[in-house]
């Protein structure tokens, strides 16, 4: 109560009606919201990843789990490079969606056109990269209910390892794959000049803090499952 | 949607050059993580690894700051906004701390009085077999069987029995 008693006079402005308070369009705010409850989705879920993973003695180590690479020669071990790949690809398409977002800005209908492109290359090449290490892990007899894996201390594992593992990242290659399809909407609507016409690029923000938190999502996933 | 053309106006021309800062920022964290990642493997002393693995944490959390503070752009937003955001997710912060503290607990309990259970976690196992063939046969024995260890390596029995 207090803060409104003492709000200076710009702040009594910013409420006063006429403009927005937040100086974002409803759209941003609500994208805003909506990523806020995903977080705590996600949240939730690795909470309870590191819940389980500090009530039971022993757990598998994620250098002997994950440790394959696409036409690596049979017996060549090498842990964390596919995972680096992944990580990386995430990032550059991370970027190519904040120039997209410049690009809007400036009205540069051909940047947007070739940075949502770029963008929606390296969400297919995620996904691809995923799909590929999940088949992998199939074949090593790794899926929901069955650990071929065993614990880093040398004592049976349980499927909690590969439970978490499949469910966390696979509700994050859904989001991918939703921000994909989100991508390729945003680049028909640009290049059908629905933009243009608007004459704002603000959808192209909306997918791409879409897009970032799903980048996000991937900086806590990989730490927790490959790093930590 | 004005609004948001004047507070991008302000910093227009260092835009592309906050981009290029916050992409190297972020490819090094990473790559550092990865070093920390690589150092870790086969390390012997536990406190150490306890060390990394903080240590990776804490990169961690910076770079998710800068995805969300400059790729996100919620630096450059306005303070109600950022708190209307960062406000209700600092609830992780007792989410974290209690949930874990909690696990923690309860392995010490079944530490403790579960004699299964802690026997169960001493038993050393041969790694099983990788490879193709009899997925189908061991996911149906697999599901059935969940938090048991006698029962995983009862499982690669049978597989073994299965193959020949």
């Amino acid at each position: 109560m207090s803060t409104t008693t003492t709000a200076s006079p710009t702040e009594a402005k910013l409420w006063g009606g006429g403009k927005s308070p937040f100086s974002v369009e409803y759209g941003k705010v609500m994208m805003w919201y909506f990523l806020m409850s995903d977080a705590f989705t996600f949240g939730a879920f690795l909470i309870s990843y590191g819940t389980v993973r500090f009530s039971t003695n022993g757990w598998p180590d994620p250098n002997l789990v994950f440790r394959s690479f696409p036409f690596a020669p049979e017996g060549i071990h090498a842990p964390l490079v596919f995972v680096s790949v992944m990580t990386f690809i995430l990032i550059v398409s991370s970027v190519t969606m904040v120039l997209a977002v410049h690009a809007g800005h400036n009205m540069d209908k051909k940047g947007v056109v070739r940075n949502m492109i770029w963008t929606i290359i390296g969400g297919i090449a995620f996904l691809s990269c995923q799909a590929w290490e999940w088949n992998h892990l199939f074949h090593e007899g790794a899926w929901w209910g069955q650990n071929p894996f065993i614990n880093a201390d040398g004592t049976a594992s349980t499927t909690n390892f590969t439970n978490f593992f499949f469910t966390i990242t696979g509700f994050h290659g859904f989001h991918v794959f939703s921000g994909v399809v989100i991508n390729i909407i945003m680049l028909i609507m640009t290049l059908t000049n629905q933009f243009e016409k608007r004459g704002h690029y603000n959808m192209i923000e909306k997918a791409g803090l879409y897009w970032h938190f799903v980048d996000l999502v991937w900086v806590f996933v990989f730490t927790c499952f490959y790093l930590l | 949607m004005s609004h948001t053309n004047d507070t991008h106006a302000e910093h227009g021309g260092g835009a592309i050059a906050e981009i290029k800062k916050v992409t190297i920022i972020l490819s090094v964290l990473t790559i550092v993580e990865l070093i920390l990642g690589f150092w870790m493997i086969g390390m012997e002393s536990k406190a150490l690894v306890l060390g990394v693995k903080g240590t990776i944490v804490i990169l961690m959390m910076a770079k998710a700051f800068y995805i969300v503070a400059y790729f996100m752009h919620l630096k450059h937003e306005v303070k109600n906004l950022i708190m209307t955001i960062v406000v209700p997710l600092s609830l992780f912060i007792w989410f974290i701390i209690a949930f874990l503290a909690d696990g923690n607990s309860f392995r010490n309990l079944r530490n403790d009085y579960d004699r299964y259970f802690k026997e169960q976690s001493t038993i050393k196992v041969a790694q099983p077999e990788h490879g193709g063939g009899g997925h189908e046969a061991e996911g149906a024995a697999g599901a059935a069987h969940t938090d048991s260890a006698a029962h995983k390596t009862d499982t690669s029995a049978k597989h073994e029995e299965a193959k020949h």
